[in-house]
Parts: structure tokens; C-alpha cells; sequence
């Protein structure tokens, strides 16, 4: 009889993690320096008409340069804004974050096995009676002003847009060309503006070397995400991470399509020192396929758990910050490892512009919490010696190899033979290329 | 000649149009549809419409609107629980016996069961962005010509509809200042397609009259586009249907028309009309 031995195969996640640099609103820079707006996370949390939004950025450059403004669907007051840590995103970032896993053959000669895939605060100092004398007179009101955090906080609303405009042009806030008319579309829509720039003596006495993300909690009806003006000023294509925390299922766009992308599929071991590339690079056909007009899935878990994971489940703790509202519900205590914690995440990935992408995001909540996940595999080949003939499991892991080139050249367009060349195929043995049909001889 | 006649019948190229709406999402654009929600569907609409049958006393058991009925639910209807699409199909047929006024059904069976789950249940919705916008004028050149095919002389209602809805948005981006992409985008739509060409053309469920289908078609567009763009809230469409079906009967009062019959699309209506098809 024989005994089966179980090979416990060391399983590794390595997260990528993604970069991100601006906010979904606009930036305003000061002076001459040059506007940088290319990628932005947010973490929307969504609850009936109730919405905490936490926006995270990198903004690399002076922080006095930095100013943000961003259009919020109702009048916002002071207790309704926050400063956010950005361990709290970096977390739900390497969490949610597509992953490459690992597997080791075992022996051959003691059990060639196919493993199988699984799927598996301060009083905010008030602005000087003259500049909001100025304002009124241009038919800007600023409703209020606070100082919450490192950041100065106005919240505008404005008649007519050009007030808007020549206040903040007045106010050496640079402003794109076309904004104008975006800005009067969302007044005549009744959104509020806010503006943030940073308080530097409150910046130095806090202490804090990176900007931290600002967080707004809001009802409206409207589950959407204003990227008009961040298309204004846009150099290129932008990047757009979301990450939706809800109490029921997934969420999706309504007004684009939400394609989820390819996942667990076997690629070539060398992928592991180049998972960026390939990530990347994979991200960039499947957008071309989907004629870039299509938001990614990136993830969608019910929060309690992970398989693998890139990093551990969010904490309770770390979700009442990031806003989700209804936790104080269930139990005031930290949630134990494993235990159902009511809350469902999607990170939905997009690459947009003004041309493929005119309206603004607009999100529903479905019921589906079926798990997803970027999980991508590299399966090592046994290394070792055999005490048996391993003719039959050499010959199926060259076949596997090439394989795996295929799925690698299919999902990101690279050459194939560039793959080739870089797998270490078994034995040093790249398997017999394919005949050529006779009939491609003929005319040649 | 038998044949012939019973091709008359636009329904058969309605269950083509669907079909293949159908497996064009499944196959190319991987619409989320669990076949066992499909089947379920299938099986609990025939059972229900047959069971309707006997009850009513009915002369003859038709399977063809059912069968729209499951397509439509199919294409239509996201849910993770078989029973749920069971009790869709059930709620649609089964509001074809049971819900009528002056000789006819109120509501459009696929309508009333989307409808119903989606405000009953966390479990049902409808994706209404997954068409996409690459592949659409293909799509609306299909639709148009199935209109063109089966049933020109009752197109008033998805006209109208279309007509109107467009004006709205296209009038909206006007006073926002937006560009004329944006309404263009809101338009492409394959679930607004689907609603326009299959679902509130129902012959069965709009009013008798021409003017009547027009005033029904514009007042659902109105309906619609206030949900959406003044409420902010998904899936005008669908529930400004199932709002004013009911002014169906107040329409046909008002203005009069004939009774539609599937298997005679373009005749005089017959002196008798008995059934539920």
C-alpha cells in the first residue's frame, strides 16, 4: 500500500503595492509650480444614503504648493471632516492588492501531485473680514472655514462659476483651462466646493512629514465620484484606485462597464522578480481590450478573511476610522481574527480620461459577495534528486512551462519569445517548438 | 401557409433577438449569469404560465411569452440565489393571470418581478452598465431592425420613449453647459436598449391607441429621467414603467384603440379575444 504523503508547499504573497499621487478633485498649485495629477486613491464607505469618503494622496513637492479642491453633493460642517492616517490606506492597499503566490513540487518519485488551483482641532482662525467682503462681492460665498488637522479647510459655494473662478485665481490658486464650465455644471447641480490647502505652522507643530488623507462623511442620494476636474488638468491617463466598503456586496459602476480581471492563472517563475512589469503591463492590454472605457475588479472579500493573504483583515478598529459607520453597532470590543464583520470590500481600478470617460463614476451596491481576487501562481518544479525515473514529470513540467509562456504572452501582450528565452525549463530542455505545417513551405 | 402564418407572429424574432443577446453577453462580454438561475427561470415561468392556463380555462397553453418573459428576466435580473430567480419567474407570469383590468395585463411580467425583488430583496439587481459602449451600435441597429420587422405599426411607444428621453438629457447638458458627450454616453447604453426595444414596447401592456402610446412613452421617459438625474437614484427606467402602468387603463379610456393580438400583428382586431398569451 502506498502511504501518500502530504507536502506541505511554503506558500509566499508578495504585494505589489500601488502608487498614488493625487486626489479626484483637481490640485491648485501656488505660483508657477507645475501641476501634478496623475493617480489618486479613495476609500468610499456606503451605507444607505450615508457616505464617508477618505481621499489619499502622495503629492510629491513643496507642501505650500499644495491645494486641493474637490466638489462635495451637500453643505459640509466642521464635524464632518477629518484627518486620516495613511497607514490606514496604505493597509486596505496591501490588503486588497492582486497577489502572486507560490508553489513547490514535491518529490516526484514519492508523489507527483497537481496542486490545485484555489479559488478560491483647533478654532479655525477666520479669514479676514476684507477677503470675505471680496468674495461676497464676486458672488462667492464661503460658507465656512476651518483648520482641521495640518489642512485649511474652506467650503464655497458660488453663484456663478466665474466668482468662483476669480476668487481662486485672485487667491494665487492655479486653475485649468476649461474648469469654468465643469465648476458651473456642478453649481447648477447643486454640489458645494471645498477647498483644502495646508496650514504649515499647524504642519510643523503636528508633525507630520507626508500629507495625510482627508476624510469627508456626507448624505446624499448620489453614490458617485466627481472626476471631471481631474481630467482638466491631466497630463495623460490617470490612475483611479476606489476601494468601496459596504455592509451588503460588491460594487459596481453604473454608467461603465466593471470587468473583472483575468485571475489565477499559472505563469513563469521568473515573473516573480518582475510582478510589477507584469502587473502593469497586464493591466494595460486588458484596458485596450476593453477599448479603455471599462473599470477593473481588483478585489472583492468579505472583510473577516483572506486566502492567501497580503496582508491581514483590516481591524475593526482601523475600519470605524476609515468610516464605516455601522461597526459601533454590532459590539463596541475589537472583533476577533475570523469572526463576521459585516463589511464587504471591492477595489475597483480604472485608468481614465476626458475622452473615454466624460461622465463622472456613478456606483451601485449589488448583493453579490461572491469572493474575487488578483491571485496570480508560479509553481516551482522539483529541484532535487529522484531515486526513480522522472522522465514522465519532467516531460509535463516542460509542457506546463510552455504553457505558461502562452498565458504570459496572452495576458500582456510581451513576446514570446523573450518569455522563452527566459524560462529555465527543465533539464535546460525547452520542449520540441511546434512543426511548422507543411503547407507554410510551399510558397515561401 | 401554416407556417408562414405562424411566422407572423413577432415573438419568434423576439425569442432570436433575445437569444442572441443573450450569448453575447455570456460568451463575449462575461456577464455574471449563474445557469442554474437561467434554468430556473425557464422552468418556473412554463410551470407558472400552464398552471395560469388551467386556472383561467384558457383554450391553449402558449409557451412564446413565457419564454420572452425568461430571456428578459435572464438578461436582466442579477441575483447569487436560485430562488430568487425562481420566484422572479413566478411573480412575472404569474401577474399576467392575476393582474388585469379591461381585458388585458397591467404590468409587463419582466417589470414587475425585476421591480419587486430589487425593492424587496438585497439579494436581486440589475446591472445596468454592463453592456459596455464599444459594441453598442451594433446592438441598436439589431434592435431597430427587429422594430422594423416585427412591429412598425405598434413602435410608437419606444419612439416616444427613446425621442423624449433623449431631449431630456441632451436639454439637461444644455443648461449644465456639459459637452454633448456626456448625454451620448447615457444613451449608449445597452440596458436602456433592452428596456426601450423589449420591455416597453409590450404590446400587450402599452395603450391600444397610436397618441396613447405616445403620450404613455413620453410620460415613462419624464418619469424615468427624474428618478435618475433629479432623485439620483439607478434604474429609472425600469420602475417608471411599473409607476405608470397603471394609467394604462385611464389612457385606453381616454383614447380609443384596438386590443393587440400577437399571432395577427398589423390586422383588424376580431369581433371575440380570449386569452393570455
Amino acid at each position: 500500500m502506498r502511504i501518500l504523503v502530504t507536502t506541505l508547499t511554503a506558500m509566499i504573497t508578495i504585494a505589489i503595492s500601488t502608487t498614488a499621487q493625487a486626489f479626484c478633485g483637481f490640485y491648485v498649485a501656488r505660483a508657477d509650480t507645475s501641476l501634478f495629477n496623475r493617480a489618486s486613491q479613495v476609500v468610499l464607505v456606503r451605507d444607505g444614503d450615508r457616505t464617508v469618503i477618505t481621499m489619499a494622496n502622495d503629492f510629491q513637492g513643496e507642501v505650500r504648493d499644495f491645494a486641493v479642491v474637490i466638489p462635495v453633493p451637500t453643505f459640509i460642517e466642521r464635524d464632518q471632516i477629518n484627518v486620516a492616517d495613511n497607514t490606514l490606506i496604505e493597509h486596505l492597499d496591501a490588503y486588497t492588492a492582486p497577489r502572486l503566490v507560490e508553489y513547490h513540487d514535491g518529490d516526484p518519485c514519492v508523489r507527483y501531485r497537481q496542486y490545485e488551483m484555489m479559488s478560491s482641532d483647533s478654532p479655525a482662525p477666520a479669514i479676514k473680514m476684507g477677503r470675505q467682503q471680496a468674495a461676497q462681492s464676486l458672488g462667492v460665498t464661503i460658507e465656512a472655514s476651518y483648520t482641521v488637522g495640518e489642512y485649511d479647510i474652506l467650503i464655497l459655494s458660488a453663484e456663478e462659476s466665474d466668482g468662483l473662478i476669480t476668487w481662486l485665481t485672485d487667491n494665487d490658486y492655479r486653475i485649468p483651462k476649461g474648469a469654468q464650465r465643469v465648476v458651473d455644471s456642478y453649481l447648477k447641480q447643486d454640489m458645494r466646493f471645498f477647498v483644502a490647502k495646508v496650514n504649515l505652522k499647524e504642519q510643523s507643530r503636528l508633525g507630520f512629514a507626508n500629507l495625510r488623507p482627508l476624510q469627508v462623511a456626507y448624505e446624499s442620494n448620489k453614490f458617485m465620484l466627481p472626476i471631471r476636474l481631474g481630467t482638466l488638468n491631466a497630463q495623460g491617463k490617470q490612475e483611479l484606485y476606489i476601494y468601496a466598503l459596504t455592509r451588503t456586496g460588491r460594487v459596481e459602476t453604473t454608467n461603465y462597464r466593471t470587468v473583472k480581471l483575468p485571475s489565477n492563472t499559472e505563469l513563469p517563475e521568473f515573473v516573480e522578480a518582475e510582478f510589477s512589469d507584469f502587473y502593469r503591463d497586464m493591466f494595460a492590454k486588458q484596458t485596450q481590450k476593453e477599448n479603455e472605457r471599462a473599470v477593473f475588479l481588483e478585489y472583492a472579500w468579505d472583510m473577516a478573511w483572506c486566502d492567501p493573504c497580503a496582508a491581514d483583515p483590516l481591524s475593526a478598529d482601523e475600519l470605524r476610522r476609515l468610516g464605516v459607520f455601522w461597526m459601533g453597532d454590532q459590539q463596541q470590543g475589537r472583533v476577533a481574527p475570523g469572526q463576521a464583520q459585516n463589511v464587504f470590500v471591492t477595489r475597483l481600478h480604472v485608468r481614465y480620461d476626458r475622452e473615454h470617460f466624460p461622465e463622472d463614476l456613478v456606483f451601485q451596491e449589488t448583493g453579490e459577495r461572491q469572493n474575487y481576487q488578483g491571485r496570480y501562481v508560479i509553481r516551482h518544479p522539483w529541484k532535487g534528486e529522484t531515486s526513480c525515473d522522472a522522465t514522465a514529470y519532467q516531460a509535463a513540467v516542460r509542457e506546463r512551462q510552455e504553457r505558461e509562456a502562452q498565458m504570459l504572452a496572452n495576458l500582456t501582450g510581451w513576446n514570446i519569445d523573450d518569455i522563452r528565452s527566459k524560462v529555465p525549463w527543465m533539464n535546460g530542455q525547452a520542449p520540441e517548438p511546434a512543426p511548422t505545417p507543411w503547407w507554410k513551405r510551399i510558397w515561401q | 401557409m401554416k407556417v408562414l402564418k405562424s411566422l407572423q407572429d413577432p415573438r419568434y424574432y423576439q425569442v432570436i433577438v433575445l437569444s442572441l443577446l443573450l450569448s453575447y453577453g455570456v460568451l463575449a462580454l462575461d456577464f455574471g449569469i449563474h445557469w442554474q438561475n437561467a434554468i430556473a427561470i425557464l422552468l418556473t415561468a412554463q410551470l407558472a404560465q400552464f398552471v395560469g392556463t388551467r386556472a383561467a380555462n384558457l383554450d391553449r397553453y402558449d409557451p412564446l411569452s413565457a419564454l420572452i418573459t425568461s430571456l428578459s428576466l435572464t438578461l436582466l435580473l442579477r441575483t447569487d440565489d436560485i430562488a430568487l430567480a425562481a420566484l422572479a419567474a413566478t411573480i412575472a407570469v404569474g401577474s399576467k393571470f392575476l393582474i388585469r383590468a379591461r381585458g388585458k395585463h397591467i404590468f409587463n411580467p419582466a417589470n414587475v418581478a425585476l421591480v419587486a425583488l430589487m425593492l424587496t430583496s438585497d439579494n436581486a439587481w440589475v446591472s445596468s452598465g454592463q453592456w459596455g459602449s464599444a459594441t453598442l451600435s451594433a446592438f441598436a441597429l439589431a434592435c431597430l431592425g427587429f422594430l422594423v420587422l416585427t412591429r412598425a405599426k405598434r413602435a410608437e411607444t419606444t419612439i416616444a420613449f427613446a425621442a423624449a428621453f433623449a431631449t431630456l438629457l441632451v436639454g439637461r447638458a444644455m443648461w449644465l453647459g456639459d459637452p454633448l458627450s456626456i448625454p451620448l454616453h447615457q444613451l449608449q447604453n445597452g440596458a436602456l436598449l433592452i428596456f426601450a426595444f423589449f420591455m416597453i414596447s409590450d404590446p400587450k401592456t402599452s395603450p391600444n391607441s397610436g397618441i396613447g402610446r405616445t403620450l404613455y412613452g413620453a410620460l415613462v421617459a419624464g418619469v424615468a429621467f427624474t428618478i435618475q438625474f433629479v432623485f439620483y437614484e439607478p434604474n429609472g427606467p425600469i420602475l417608471a414603467l411599473i409607476m405608470l402602468a397603471p394609467t394604462v387603463p385611464l389612457i385606453d379610456r381616454l383614447f380609443s384603440g384596438h386590443l393587440y393580438r400577437w399571432e395577427q400583428p398589423a390586422a383588424k382586431p376580431p369581433a371575440h379575444i380570449k386569452g393570455v398569451t
